[in-house]
Parts: structure tokens; C-alpha cells; sequence
């Protein structure tokens, strides 16, 4: 294919150069403008859903006391919740808690099920009487205590409880994994 | 048409396009060695074709995104073959990726001038494993949905943006609709643009430096058209026919033909449920390296896992990256070869040991432990009675740790391949139950399964029934019965109220043994007295009559077709019950007998009798104060501060008596079976072990 060749353009005089220059900020700045508008757009929805919280912190009622006994064996519960996923809201399982009594305590003690490592779902081991995580191997005591050595770098996350009526109400909540420290996620 | 392509190549140079694209110089010829870049683009072509195809039928939310994968998978046709494509073929691209890294870097093509073009294949490599990670969570099962939740946990890590930027991936601070959109934008959007466009830089960057060659060449140079064309053309076929075979494998191992709940392509778990456990997560197997290496950091604290997850792996990247500066000198080369032959064997022994740690129950042997066991169970880990075990002696203390831990990473083993394959039933289940008649409701598919009889009953009674009582098999023939039962302090329910249970039941020998009243109060009670003093007189073939009778008042729907068939003899039995000499001395039956001595026999073994019975067993109905310690789970009718709902005690009634949603192929298997149980049915005194009398009742329906 022959390339039609057309001669360059030539600079031209200071008039020509100075009209060159506005043109080159014009296009550079309307350029800019046309791809910003739609970009910044696309960016601010993008960063949405660092506004959303998450609906923790409430009490929900777990079980009734019950069906809890007093023999230190932790049991594992769903928690259940009004949940609110975007567009849709139903009531439905949204984790798990494990919710043991000490002999002859009332009071239950509560944690929840999930990792503080990377957050699977921690396993209850009848045979020693510990959690395992099936994931990295991290082990805690029944009191949710880390034993040593595990991947995870704190216990499992106890939660807040109480007893109204007979039923036990746990304040469940979500925590970044993977911090020494439990820092609730908002 | 010679017309035609001049005119085209008139307004489009496509002559020298093409030419420039077929005939590139091969200098030293056409070689097998040079086909793994094009294997590489005959594999994300098919990922574009095939992501198309799936894409049309795909829908990301949390209640569609399952349930419309399900659907490729089962309801359309060829969707198998054509999901089974998608994931295989993106598994072959990770190995494809790793020749080719590995080929370039001993090959040295990494060097000046084509440093840039190294940089841009890392890149390319980066997006394919994103690409991977993000198809990963799409299908939303238990499996994608739990390794990502690991996957996006360990974001959070990062220093100051780890949590915003978790957030951002997740699409909010919890897993949901947008944690799939967000996924899906980046697998069929960002993340494949982003490839082409780095792909296309790439193809441009190697076509201008060329191939480069280590040594003189032996052969007269060709160009690329035909002779590496060829070439690469018989690499590509056979990828493909890897690919296709792993999608058909199921078919050399015996398994059924696709549609039917089994894994030909590739496999579907259960719908995501963020509270059901699931210990048996783990990410793609070419990512298990990394997830092993996180192991090792037991003990670090917060900063192991940020070593582990993001510090580490980081740097091994930054190395690649530095490679060409690296390898300018010669001994720079032979340094970046050691490390890709490191890296590799690294990551080669981290994905063994990981599926070791995963996988040694199967190829352990349980006897060696026989021995152990007894002793395990009394000491444990508990360092006073070890100690006194072995009364100091530290030799014999070290040994027993040693053979603790490799119990304990046996029962470990075996812990996680049983969670692999409960995972199985209940993915098999839930397919079954999309494809039952009512298939999948508006909530999702994750409510089949919440709702399903034969998958909460067995958790319900683990949790609620099993401290007392049982639900045992017959032990096969020969087998010792288990020693859960002789533990039991009540009946075992395996097949309650059906008529090997009955059998066994009302015949002296067993009404008060572990499968009865054994280990209750019972066991010295009226009951027991009866059927041993009275009933054992009685005419075998009458007592056979009230068992049929009485069963038959369960409706199981196992029995349904024997039921109908033995009418008459049906009709003889409940004349027999309702006579006052006879079951309504003490029992109501009908309109025979008074409520108030013993349980009420109308209606035995219904469901709605179980759940009455569950509710409160202190009812008139049932065993008023002569309960033995059988707690009432559902005393209040306005249900408040009950022990179970109404919703769980229907399931666990539905459950124990074997009335589930069964697939119409084994509806038959199981008419099939109650017939032939009845053929040979055991004459009346038998005990309940004839396992196939017992067995269509209860056996779950698992193929
Ligand atoms: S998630 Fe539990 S040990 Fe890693």
C-alpha cells in the first residue's frame, strides 16, 4: 500500500505558535474535562460502599437458656437477623456463635464462630475439648483462648450476652481478622 | 474474489497486515519449544469464548448467581461441557503461565532489550491469577464463598487501607449482592480488558525484539506461517484435549451420565450459607502454596500473617520484577535461575505438604493407633497425667507426644475428608432439590436446603436428640453393634415405627435392650412386662398382625406401597389392638382405650403424633409423669421460650420418619426394595436386624 505522504506542518510565526499554544491547552484542558466527568463518576460510586455500615451491634435473641446446659460443652447457634443485603432484606441466618454455661452459672458465656485469623468457620473438637479452625490450623481453649503456637494472632471473639425472659441475647458483631487487637467492623 | 481482497487491501493494507503477521522469521526454524506463548492465547481465547457463552446465562446476586450456575449446569444443554471448559481451561492456563515464565527466564529472553516485555508477561500473569480468584467466588457455593471470604480477610491486613480496601473489594462490610457484582465486573470486564490490552503490548513488544535464541541455530531459518503454526496448532490440540478429558473423567470412573447430580465438568458445592459450617474450605489448588504458607507463621502474631499474606509474597514479585536488572550479568542469570528453581520447588513442596496434611487419612493406616487409642483417650494432652502416666520418664513422655501429634494430624486428616464429603451429599442434595418439582423458591437455593428434612434432620437430633438417644443402622452382618448404643439412655430411632422397629420392639428378647427401653425407667415398666409375660404367648403370626397394624398407622411413606398390599392382615391387626384384652387396656387406639395410662397409639408414629410427642412427651397423650426424663422442646403453643421451634421439631419429625423429597429414579429403588423386604420378611420374633427390612425406611438418600 502506498503511503500517501503529506508534508508535516511547518512552525510558523510567533502568531502561528501562540495560536498553537492556546489550541494545545484548549484541547488538553477540554480533553481533560470530558474524560474527567465521567471517570470521577464512575469513581464515586465505585467508593460507595466505604460509606455503608454494617448493621452490627444489636442484641438478638440466640436460645432459650435451655437449651444451654450448665456443663461447660459449648453449643453452636445460627444467629439470625433481619438482614439487609443491598436491595433485598430478610430474616436469615447471618453467622454463628457458640454459647457454653459453666456448672451451676447462669450467666452464658459467648463467642463467635468465626476465625480471627481469616475468618473460617472455627470448629468445636469434643475429643480435646478445644476449638480448631479446619483452615491454618489455629487452636483455642474451650474459653476461647489461643493455645500456642497458631497462626491466629488473638482469641476467639467473645461476645457480649445477656439473659431476658429466659432466652439468651447475643450483641453479635463483626471483627477484622488478622489484628491483635478486636477492632469491631462498622 | 481476488478482486474482492484487492479492494479490501486498497482501503486497508490488509496484505502486509497479514503478511507481516504469518511470515515473521523463525531464526533456526519452527520449534516445539516456542508454543507455549500461543497455547497461552489459544487458552484466554477460549476463556472469552466460553465466559461469552456462560455469561448469557450467568446472573450475580445472592440468590441467582447459585441458582443460575445450577442452571448451566443441569438444565441447559451441553452447559457441563461448556462450564467444565471454562475451569479447566483456566487451570491449564496457571500451568501454561508457569512453563512459560519458567522457559523465558532460563532461555534468558528476559534480558536487554526485552525487559519490558518481561515486565508486561508478570503482568499478564498477575491478571490471570486475578482472574482465577475472581471466577473462583461467582458460582457462590460453600467452597468459593469461604475461600474468598480467607482471600478478602487477608486484604484487610494491609497496613491503613487494608480494611477500606476489603471494603471496597467486598462491595460493603458484609458478603452479599455486591461482593458478586463487584467480582463479576472485574472477571468479565476489567480484569479481561486489562489482558488484552497488556496481551496486545506484548504480542507487539516479542514480535519487534523477535524470538530470542540461545544457541547458533542448527536449522535454515522459517517464518511463522505454516511451519511454527503447525506446531503450535498440535500444542493447542493438545490442551484442549486435557481439558476435555479432566471434563469427562467422571466417566472413566464409573459415574453415571451428566445431569444427573455428579461432577462431569466442573463441580457445583452447596449454596453459600454464611452459618452453616464448613470445614472443608480451601482456595484452587494452584493457590494452595500460599494458603500453606500461612501455616507456618503459628505463633507470629499480627505481623506473621502479614508476612505470610501480603510482605512475603510482595517481595517474591518485586524479585521477579527485577529480574532483567538482575540478569545483566551473567551471574545475575544464574542467580534468577536458582531463584525461579527455588521458588518453584518452594512452592512445589508447600502444595504437597498442604494436600499431605489434607489427604494422609486415606493412605494411613488406622490399626497402627489401635493400640494408642485407650491411652490417648485417658491422658490426652494433659501434661499432669502424662506425666504420671509414665511417671517422669521422659523418654517414654517424648515418645507418647510424638505419637499424639501424628494421631492427632490423622484425626485431623480424616476430620477434613469427611467434611469434604458431607460437603458432597449436601451439593448433591441441593441439586436434587433444584431439580425437584418445585425447584428453586425466590429466596434462593440456600432454602431448599435450610428446609430439607434429610440435611437438618440428622444436625437437629446430633444437637437436640443424640445426648440420649440413637439412630443407628443395624450393624451388617458380622459387625460388632456399636458402643453408642450400650452409652444410649434411650430407644434408638433408627426406623421408629416401622416394622422391623415394631418387630423388634414387641419381642421379648429386645423390648428391654439398648435399642428400647434398655436405658430408661421403662425397662422395668408395664410395657416390658407385658410383651415378655403375655404377648410372648401369643400367636407369632397375631403379633406380626399388630405390627403391621400399628406400623401402618406411621404412613411412612417407605411403606406405603407394603401398606396397601397387606390390607387385610392390616385390618386383623387393628382388631386386635382395639380389643380391650389386648393394647386398649392401657392404650387409647381409635375410639377404643382411654388417653391418661400410656401413650396414644391412633395415629402411632405420624407426624404429627412426633411432633406432639417431641413438644411435650408430659401430655395426656403420651407418657404424662410416667416420662423418663425426655425434656419437652416445645411446651408453649405461643412458642415463646421453647426449647425448638415448631419449624425444627417438623423437621426432625420428617427426618426420623424417612418422609423427604426423593428423586423419582430412587422413589422406585425404594418401592423396589420395600417390596422385596416384605418377600422376605422376618417371621415375627425377629429382632430388627435384618437390615433390609430396616434399611428403605430410613437410609438416606444417597446414591
Ligand atoms: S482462618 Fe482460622 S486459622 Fe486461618
Amino acid at each position: 500500500m502506498a503511503k500517501p505522504s503529506q508534508p508535516a506542518v511547518k512552525p510558523g510565526d510567533d502568531a502561528q505558535e501562540r495560536r498553537n499554544f492556546f489550541t494545545k491547552v484548549a484541547a488538553v484542558v477540554i480533553g481533560g474535562f470530558v474524560a474527567l466527568i465521567p471517570a470521577a463518576t464512575g469513581l464515586a460510586v465505585f467508593l460507595d460502599p466505604l460509606r455503608k455500615k454494617s448493621k452490627a451491634g444489636e442484641m438478638l435473641p440466640i436460645a432459650p437458656l435451655g437449651a444451654v446446659p450448665d456443663d461447660g460443652i459449648p453449643r453452636q447457634f445460627p444467629v439470625v437477623a433481619e438482614h439487609v443485603d443491598a436491595w433485598t432484606q430478610s430474616k436469615q441466618p447471618i453467622g454463628a456463635v457458640y454459647i457454653r454455661r459453666l456448672p451451676g452459672q447462669e450467666k452464658p458465656e459467648c463467642l463467635s464462630a468465626t476465625c480471627p485469623h481469616a475468618g473460617c468457620f472455627v470448629a468445636y473438637d469434643k475429643p480435646t475439648d478445644t476449638f480448631k479452625c479446619p483452615c491454618h490450623n489455629s487452636s483455642f481453649a474451650v474459653d476461647g483462648a489461643i493455645i500456642e503456637p497458631s497462626p491466629s494472632p488473638r482469641a476467639m471473639d467473645s461476645l457480649e450476652s445477656e439473659i431476658v425472659g429466659g432466652e439468651i441475647l447475643v450483641k453479635y458483631e463483626n471483627f477484622y481478622t488478622g489484628k491483635a487487637e478486636k477492632i469491631v467492623k462498622l | 474474489m481476488k478482486a474482492l481482497v484487492d479492494w479490501l487491501d486498497s482501503r486497508t493494507g490488509i496484505r502486509d497486515l497479514m503478511h507481516e503477521a504469518l511470515y515473521e522469521r523463525i531464526p533456526g526454524g519452527a520449534r516445539w519449544r516456542y508454543v507455549w506463548g500461543s497455547t497461552l492465547v489459544f487458552a484466554f481465547t477460549v476463556q472469552v469464548i466460553t465466559g461469552f457463552a456462560l455469561w448469557m446465562y450467568y446472573s450475580p446476586s445472592a440468590q441467582t448467581a447459585w441458582e443460575s450456575v445450577y442452571y448451566i449446569q443441569y438444565q441447559t444443554a451441553g452447559g457441563w461441557l461448556l462450564r467444565g471448559i471454562h475451569h479447566f481451561m483456566a487451570q491449564a492456563m496457571v500451568i501454561l503461565l508457569a512453563l512459560h515464565l519458567m522457559q523465558v527466564i532460563i532461555d534468558g529472553a528476559y534480558r536487554a532489550p526485552r525487559e519490558v516485555n518481561f515486565w508486561l508477561g508478570l503482568i499478564l500473569m498477575q491478571i490471570v491469577l486475578g482472574l482465577s480468584l475472581t471466577g473462583y467466588l461467582l458460582p457462590w457455593d460453600q467452597k468459593g464463598y469461604w475461600a474468598t471470604r480467607v482471600a478478602t480477610n487477608l486484604i484487610g491486613v494491609v497496613p491503613l487501607v487494608g480494611p477500606a480496601l476489603q471494603q471496597l473489594v467486598v462491595g460493603g462490610a458484609d458478603y452479599g449482592h455486591h461482593t458478586l457484582t463487584r467480582f463479576f465486573a472485574l472477571h468479565a470486564g476489567i480484569l479481561p480488558a486489562s489482558l488484552v490490552g497488556f496481551l496486545v503490548l506484548h504480542i507487539a513488544l516479542f514480535r519487534k525484539h523477535g524470538i530470542r535464541y540461545k544457541l547458533p541455530p542448527k536449522f535454515a531459518d522459517t517464518s511463522f506461517w505454516p511451519d511454527q503454526v503447525l506446531k503450535d496448532a498440535v500444542a493447542c490440540l493438545a490442551v484442549l484435549a486435557v481439558v476435555l478429558f479432566l471434563c469427562i473423567r467422571p466417566m472413566f470412573s464409573g459415574e453415571p451420565e451428566p445431569g444427573v447430580p455428579v461432577t462431569w465438568g466442573a463441580e457445583l458445592g452447596a449454596p453459600a450459607d454464611p452459618s452453616n459450617q464448613y470445614s472443608a474450605a480451601r482456595p484452587e489448588w494452584y493457590f494452595l502454596f500460599l494458603f500453606q504458607f500461612l501455616k507456618l507463621f503459628e505463633g507470629w502474631g499480627e505481623s506473621g500473617e502479614l508476612l505470610g499474606a501480603i510482605v512475603i509474597p510482595g517481595a517474591v514479585m518485586g524479585l521477579l520484577f527485577l529480574m532483567p536488572l538482575i540478569g545483566k550479568w551473567n551471574l545475575g542469570h544464574r542467580f534468577n535461575i536458582g531463584l525461579i528453581v527455588i521458588l518453584l520447588a518452594g512452592v512445589g513442596y508447600l502444595t504437597f505438604a498442604a494436600i499431605n496434611e489434607d489427604y494422609q487419612a486415606r493412605w494411613t493406616d488406622h490399626g497402627q493407633f489401635a493400640e494408642l487409642l485407650p491411652v490417648i483417650e485417658e491422658l490426652g494432652n494433659d501434661e499432669e497425667k502424662i506425666h504420671s502416666h509414665f511417671a517422669g520418664d521422659a523418654a517414654r513422655i517424648a515418645e507418647y507426644r510424638e505419637q499424639y501429634q501424628a494421631y492427632e494430624h490423622y484425626r485431623k486428616s480424616d476430620e477434613y475428608l469427611k467434611a469434604v464429603e458431607a460437603a458432597e451429599v449436601e451439593s448433591h442434595r441441593a441439586i436434587e432439590l433444584a431439580s425437584g418439582p418445585e425447584m428453586i423458591p425466590l429466596t434462593g437455593a440456600v432454602t431448599l436446603l435450610r428446609n430439607d428434612p434429610l440435611i437438618q434432620g440428622p444436625r437437629l437430633f446430633a444437637q437436640h436428640c443424640a445426648s440420649c438417644h440413637t439412630h443407628l443402622p443395624p450393624p451388617v452382618e458380622g459387625a460388632e453393634p456399636s458402643p453408642l448404643l450400650a452409652k444410649a439412655s434411650a430407644p434408638n430411632l433408627y426406623g421408629f415405627a416401622d416394622r422391623a422397629w415394631l418387630t423388634g420392639f414387641l419381642s421379648a428378647d429386645h423390648i428391654a435392650g439398648p435399642n428400647y427401653f434398655g436405658g430408661t425407667a421403662h425397662a422395668e415398666g408395664e410395657m416390658v412386662g407385658y410383651v415378655k409375660d403375655t404377648l410372648s404367648g401369643w400367636e407369632p403370626d397375631d403379633v406380626r398382625k399388630v405390627v403391621l397394624a400399628l406400623s401402618a398407622e406411621a404412613k411412612l411413606p417407605a411403606q406405603a406401597a407394603a401398606d396397601a398390599k397387606d390390607s387385610a392382615e392390616i385390618e386383623a391387626g387393628r382388631a386386635l389392638i382395639a380389643n380391650e384384652e389386648n393394647c386398649t387396656m392401657c392404650h387409647k387406639f381409635g375410639d377404643a382405650g382411654e388417653l391418661g395410662a400410656a401413650p396414644d397409639l391412633t395415629g402411632y408414629g405420624t407426624r404429627e403424633w412426633l411432633i406432639g410427642m417431641i413438644s411435650n412427651p408430659m401430655h395426656e397423650r403420651f407418657y404424662r409423669d410416667a416420662n423418663d426424663r425426655m425434656p419437652a422442646f416445645a411446651e408453649n403453643e405461643n412458642g415463646e421460650g421453647n426449647l425448638l421451634d415448631a419449624h425444627s421439631i417438623g423437621l426432625i419429625a420428617d427426618w426420623l420418619r424417612g418422609d423427604w423429597l426423593r428423586p423419582a429414579r430412587e422413589e422406585a429403588a425404594v418401592e423396589v426394595a420395600a417390596e422385596k423386604a416384605d418377600a422376605d420378611a422376618p417371621p415375627p420374633a425377629d429382632p430388627p436386624t435384618n437390615t433390609e427390612a430396616a434399611a428403605p425406611a430410613a437410609a438416606p438418600a444417597k446414591k
